[in-house]
C-alpha cells in the first residue's frame, strides 16, 4: 500500500430529491482489495458508481463533493469522462459480454482507446487479459465462438478480462458472484487476489465471509452513511461502532 | 378445479388456437394457389422479357414494369430506409432524458399518425408536391409517395427493435470509456443488426403492393424507362389496369405479373435475410 488511488471528500449523492449517501469521507489506497459491506439500499453501489460516473446515466442524479482519482477531481466541469473510465474499469453483478465472439468482446477496449497499432499487439493484449483473467486455457481454441455460449461464470471472467484489457488503475467489482455458484465464486476470489498484486480493487458484496475472505480493507455502510472503515481483520474482530458489530454479528441487515 | 376440468379445459383451450392458427393459414394458401393456378398459364419468357404489346394485339410482356417496380423500390428504400431507421434510433435512443425527450413523443405521434393516412391520401399529397410543378407524372414522385408510406412502418419497428437490446450491454461499453456514438454505432446497431433488416423489410413489404399512390404520381409507361423523371411502369399498376381491360391475353398476363410480384417479394425477403446472418457469430 504505497499511494492513494481515489479520495472521496464529502460526497453527498441525490437521486431526484432523495439523498442516498450522506457526507462520505474515505481513501482507497493503492492496490490490494477494499470491499464495501453493509445492507441493502446503504447506498455502497451507488458510491462505487460514482467512481466512475455510471450514475451519470440515470436521470436526476446529482452529487455533490470532491471524488478525486488520483489526482485528478472527477467530477470538475468539463472533466473527461471517457478517458476516466478507462482508467477505472468496472464489472457489473450481472455478467454482461457483448453478443459478439469471445475475442471481440476483449479486443472492443482495445479498440475504442486505440491501444493496439496492429493485430498482432491486438491479439497479445486479448491473450495477456484471457490468462490474467484466468481464462486463456478454457478458451484459447474457441476465441471466434460466441461469447454468450461460455457458462456464468465464465462469462464473467470474460467481463474482467475485458475490463483489464484497457489496463486501468482501478477495477471497480459490483457484487461481481453474486449470480454464480460456490465453485465460480470462488474462482472469482482467487482471481481478485492476484489482480490486486496489480491492480486497485473495489468490490461491493453482500456476502459478508467474501468480504473477510478477500479484501484487506472494509467499509461498513448503513444508510447511506460510511459508519467505519479500516483493516478488514479489525473490522470483523473488533469493530470500534456498534452498528458493524451488530452487522456483522447478523443481528441486523 | 380438479385435474380433469383443468385437462378438458387445456384441450379445448389448444383445439381453439389450432382451429385459430388454420383460420389464418387458409385464405394465405387459398391466395398463393389462386395466384398461381391462374399466373401459371401466362407465365413464359416473353412476359418477362418483352415489351407490352399494343392494345388489341396478343402476345408482348411486362418486362419494363419488373425493371420499373424494380427500380421504385430501390429509390424508395433509398430514400426511406435510412430515413426511417434514423427516426427510430432518435426515438428509442436519444428520446431518454433531457429536454428532447417531449420531441421524441411527438416524432413518434407523428409516425403513428403517418401510419394512418390512406395511401391514395399520400399519392394525392406527392401529385401536389412533386408532379404539379414537374408538369408529369414520374418514377422518382412515386418512389417518395411509397418512401412516405414505409417512413413510419420501418422508424417504429426499428425503434421497437432497438428497445430490445439489454440496457447492460450499453453499460458495458459506456464503462470501457465508448461514448455515447460508440455505443450506439459499435454495440447498439449492431447487435440489433437482424431486427433492424426486418424492420426495413416490413417497410418494404409495406410499400411492395402499393397501386393507388403510384396511379397519382409514376403512373404507367409501355417503354423501358430508367430516368426517374419520366412516368415509370410498375407491376403492380400494370396489374390493375389489365386485370380490369377487356382483353382475355391480358388477364392472363395480370395473374401471371401477379405471381411474378409475389415471387420477387419472396426473393428479396430471402436475400434480406441472407443478408442479415453474415457477420453473425455462431
Amino acid at each position: 500500500m504505497d499511494g492513494i488511488a481515489a479520495s472521496l471528500r464529502n460526497v453527498n449523492f441525490f437521486y431526484g430529491s432523495q439523498q442516498v449517501l450522506f457526507d462520505v469521507n474515505l481513501e482507497v489506497p493503492e492496490r490490494g482489495i477494499l470491499a464495501f459491506i453493509g445492507p441493502s439500499g446503504c447506498g455502497k453501489s451507488t458510491l462505487l458508481r460514482s467512481m466512475n460516473r455510471m450514475n451519470d446515466l440515470i436521470p436526476g442524479a446529482r452529487l455533490s463533493g470532491e471524488v478525486r482519482i488520483g489526482d485528478e477531481d472527477i467530477y470538475r466541469p468539463g472533466a473527461d469522462v471517457i478517458s476516466l473510465r478507462r482508467k477505472v474499469g468496472m464489472v457489473f453483478q450481472r455478467s454482461n459480454p457483448f453478443p459478439f465472439s469471445i475475442a471481440e468482446n476483449v479486443a472492443y477496449g482495445i479498440k475504442i482507446n486505440r491501444l493496439a497499432r496492429d493485430r498482432a499487439t491486438r491479439d497479445a493484449i486479448i491473450e495477456r487479459s484471457l490468462r490474467s483473467a484466468g481464462l486463456w486455457d478454457e478458451v484459447k481454441d474457441r476465441l471466434h465462438r460466441p461469447a454468450l455460449a461460455l457458462s456464468g461464470g465464465q462469462q464473467q471472467r470474460l467481463c474482467i478480462a475485458r475490463a483489464l484489457a484497457v489496463e486501468p488503475d482501478i477495477l471497480l467489482m459490483d457484487e461481481p458472484a453474486s449470480a454464480l455458484d460456490p465453485i465460480a465464486t470462488a474462482r472469482i476470489e482467487e482471481l481478485a487476489n492476484e489482480l490486486k498484486e496489480r491492480f486497485t480493487i473495489v468490490i461491493v458484496t453482500h456476502n459478508l465471509q467474501q468480504a473477510a475472505r478477500v479484501s484487506d480493507r472494509t467499509s461498513f455502510f448503513l444508510m447511506g452513511k460510511l459508519i467505519e472503515s479500516g483493516e478488514t481483520r479489525q473490522i470483523f474482530s473488533k469493530p470500534v461502532r456498534k452498528e458493524t458489530e451488530d452487522y456483522i454479528t447478523g443481528r441486523f441487515g | 378445479m380438479n385435474l380433469r376440468l383443468r385437462n378438458s379445459a387445456n384441450w379445448i383451450m389448444l383445439t381453439l388456437t389450432a382451429v385459430c392458427t388454420v383460420a389464418v393459414l387458409i385464405p394465405l394458401f387459398l391466395i398463393l394457389y389462386y395466384v398461381i393456378r391462374q399466373g401459371a398459364a401466362g407465365l413464359n419468357w416473353a412476359l418477362l422479357t418483352r415489351l407490352p404489346a399494343p392494345p388489341g394485339e396478343s402476345g408482348g410482356g411486362m418486362a419494363n414494369a419488373i425493371v420499373g417496380t424494380l427500380e421504385l423500390l430501390a429509390m424508395a428504400i433509398v430514400l426511406g430506409v435510412p430515413l426511417g431507421l434514423a427516426i427510430g434510433v432518435y426515438t428509442a435512443e436519444l428520446g431518454n432524458g433531457c429536454g428532447i425527450d417531449k420531441l421524441a413523443g411527438v416524432v413518434r405521434f407523428g409516425a403513428d399518425v403517418l401510419t394512418g393516412i390512406p395511401t391514395i391520401v399520400t399519392g394525392l399529397f406527392v401529385y401536389g408536391l412533386v408532379v404539379v410543378p414537374m408538369h408529369r407524372f414520374s418514377g422518382i414522385a412515386g418512389a417518395i409517395a411509397l418512401a412516405l408510406i414505409m417512413l413510419p412502418v420501418v422508424s417504429r419497428a426499428s425503434e421497437e427493435v432497438l428497445r430490445m437490446v439489454p440496457h447492460a450491454y450499453r453499460e458495458a461499453a459506456l464503462a470501457l470509456g465508448a461514448s455515447r456514438w460508440r455505443v450506439l454505432r459499435d454495440i447498439v446497431l449492431r447487435s440489433a443488426k437482424p431486427g433492424l433488416i426486418s424492420a426495413a423489410l416490413l417497410g418494404v413489404a409495406r410499400i411492395a403492393g402499393e397501386t393507388a399512390p403510384l396511379l397519382l404520381t409514376a403512373l404507367n409507361s409501355s417503354q423501358w424507362t430508367l430516368r426517374p423523371d419520366q412516368p415509370m411502369a410498375s407491376l403492380t399498376v400494370g396489374i390493375f389496369n389489365y386485370a380490369v381491360a377487356p382483353y382475355d391475353d391480358w388477364h392472363r398476363q395480370a395473374a401471371a405479373a401477379a405471381l411474378t410480384l409475389i415471387a420477387m417479394i419472396v426473393l428479396l425477403s430471402l436475400l434480406a435475410r441472407a443478408w442479415g446472418r453474415i457477420g453473425e457469430v455462431r
